[in-house]
């Protein structure tokens, strides 16, 4: 079969529900193994900060939180596009699988620089261009979420939450370029593609090791919910019916 | 290494509320999920199978 009739295949549900759930526990070893091995150099590795003490060790999730935050909304809002532009079915319910725990990490993006902004800068939250535009991003996912929830027909629903999502990709080059737009309190970006970074290796190791954790349970959370939700939109399909746990 | 003790791992030189309190609640986080996913689809199968099994009864 050639490849791109290879791709159509698994872009259905009933060959890509059991294919996704082939993949699932590599991704989860994956999460942990590399957890682990972020926390330890997070902890144990990395040195104490000569400004910021032991408290800047809320970089090693506050940095890779706010990245996948980031990084899932272009994702959501990628399969939102294709599924709106190529009616695929299975392109929408991706983009609902990667909803709820993108507006997680917008959350543990927020509530870990919380926790960093009070002993650093004396404020829980400033009206800051950085923050005001993470904020407005997990808005973004919850109205995305509202949204879908609201509508009963799927599909309509996936129109309507595609649009948001389409739309609300203009905040992310926002929150990610606000540092360098705006004169802010949160500080310049510690990683960029252009320069070398502003920090220790092992620091930079920590901060890489826990983003890439995140990243890897992001997607293993991504496909166990784009399962459920495959069974529960195509539950009076055969392919359901004839599925071994149906059965069962 | 950058302790000594456990005591001054868990004091994190002061700034303990904020550091645990981060991944304390990152860690709730990243926990909860799988279990509210599997819960999910564990409810979806249940109705399901009483669907598929209606469904025989009928027939």
């Amino acid at each position: 079969m050639n490849p791109k009739l290879i791709a159509w295949k698994y872009a259905s549900p009933p060959y890509f529900y059991p294919l996704a759930g082939k993949m699932i526990p590599w991704f989860v070893a994956l999460a942990v193994l590399l957890g682990i091995a972020g926390l330890w150099v997070g902890f144990f590795v990395a040195p104490t900060d000569a400004q910021q003490g032991e408290g800047y060790r809320i970089i090693f999730i506050h940095v890779g939180a706010s990245w996948m935050s980031m990084f899932l909304y272009l994702v959501m809002a990628f399969w939102a596009g294709i599924g709106l532009s190529f009616n695929t079915k299975l392109s929408s319910m991706m983009a609902s699988a990667v909803a709820p725990t993108g507006a997680m990490f917008a959350f543990l993006s927020l509530w870990t620089g919380a926790l960093w902004g009070k002993p650093m800068w004396g404020a829980w939250w400033v009206w800051d261009a950085r923050l005001t535009s993470e904020l407005i991003l997990l808005f973004l996912y919850l109205g995305f979420i509202a949204l879908q929830a609201a509508i009963d027909e799927p599909r309509r629903a996936d129109k309507a939450g595609a649009i948001i999502a389409l739309v609300g990709v203009v905040n992310v080059p926002i929150i990610y370029f606000s540092v360098k737009w705006w004169n802010t309190l949160h500080q310049g970006a510690s990683v960029s593609l252009t320069q070398a970074p502003s920090m220790a290796k092992t620091m930079l190791l920590g901060m890489l090791l826990m983003a890439l954790c995140f990243w890897m349970y992001s997607i293993a959370m991504a496909l166990v919910r784009v399962r459920a939700i495959m069974l529960e939109r195509e539950r009076h399909s055969d392919w359901v019916a004839n599925l071994e746990e149906v059965r069962s | 290494m950058n302790w000594h003790s456990p005591a001054e791992f868990f004091a994190m030189g002061g700034y303990a509320f904020y550091v645990w309190g981060s991944f304390g609640v990152t860690a709730l986080a990243l926990l909860i999920e799988p279990l509210l996913l599997r819960k999910r689809r564990s409810e979806v199968l249940k109705n399901l199978k009483r669907e598929l099994s209606a469904k025989e009864r009928s027939q």
